[in-house]
């Protein structure tokens, strides 16, 4: 995403980064970041929580007006009401699909394939 | 204190026997590009590292699929569909999009006047591609060209 934003940047048009994983925003220093301490999958606010996601995204696009310096990040004051995340986030292997690595696509749903086939997106 | 995932990352594919992920790290700082007018007044755009896609649309593949996809800003949450290389970090995007998808977010910050106008289409991209250079080489270029399309003047990105 950083060196997206970077590019962008470079093109003529301000960015703004929203990531909940502090290293790798630090990492690839993109112009402008706000750093939400949620557990990954969940930049945008808590789930089935409208007030967390606009309190979220309200106070990550001020820092569009606050950073003004390339490589500014503001940490947002929200906080995941869970104490265990981290530990669980840290133990979830089982999960992580880095295989299979083939040009198949991969749909949420089975119907999704019908759907895309139906919409000339995708050959059967 | 926060979580060290590419600590932990590197970690956990060592293990499990997976081509280690090397993150873009930075050693210039990035170029810099001032707002040119108020959010409140400005057309903003919207790229999603989580891998979205709207039902009809083709799904991401797993081996560094670099490409994109256009969501319009007004698609119903019940359309969205997530693929993404890392979907262990989806489950509740998947039963909520708008904690990684904040389209209905911003129509409201639309509404409430925070931000100008939206792009008619949002993007979204599958992040986690082990290859720097197709991100730089295909991804960059392709979303500047959606968002210059669009008449973008500022971009929110939101990762994964």
């Amino acid at each position: 995403m950083s060196l997206v934003a970077r590019h962008l940047e470079e093109n003529g048009i301000p960015t703004l980064c929203l990531g909940s994983a502090l290293d790798i925003l630090r990492a690839g220093q993109p112009p402008r970041a706000a750093f939400v301490d949620y557990p990954l999958g969940h930049s945008a606010g808590r789930p089935f929580d409208e007030a967390d996601q606009l309190a979220v995204v309200t106070a990550a696009l001020r820092a569009f007006e606050d950073i003004t310096t390339p490589g500014g990040l503001v940490t947002l004051p929200n906080r995941w009401p869970e104490v265990s995340w981290a530990q669980d986030s840290e133990s979830n292997e089982s999960g992580d699909t880095r295989q299979p690595r083939d040009e198949s696509p991969q749909w949420q749903f089975p119907e999704d394939r019908e759907a895309a086939i139906a919409a000339g997106a995708w050959q059967a | 204190m926060p979580m060290q995932y590419m600590e932990t990352i590197r970690a956990r594919y060592a293990r499990l026997g997976y081509a280690p992920y090397r993150w873009f790290e930075a050693s210039t700082p990035s170029a810099w590009k001032a707002l040119s007018r108020p959010l409140a007044r400005l057309r903003l755009g919207l790229l999603s590292t989580s891998g979205a896609y709207v039902r009809g649309q083709r799904a991401y593949h797993y081996r560094d699929d670099c490409s994109l996809r256009a969501i319009p800003v007004d698609t119903p949450d019940t359309a969205l569909r997530f693929s993404h290389i890392t979907e262990n970090y989806l489950v509740d995007a998947r039963k909520d999009p708008g904690c990684i998808l904040p389209l209905a977010t911003l129509r409201k910050l639309v509404t409430r006047g925070v931000i100008g106008s939206l792009a008619s289409d949002v993007f979204s991209c599958m992040g986690g591609i082990y290859s720097q250079r197709r991100v730089r080489e295909e991804t960059a270029p392709a979303v500047l060209d959606a968002f210059k399309a669009e008449g973008v003047e500022a971009a929110l990105l939101v990762a994964m």
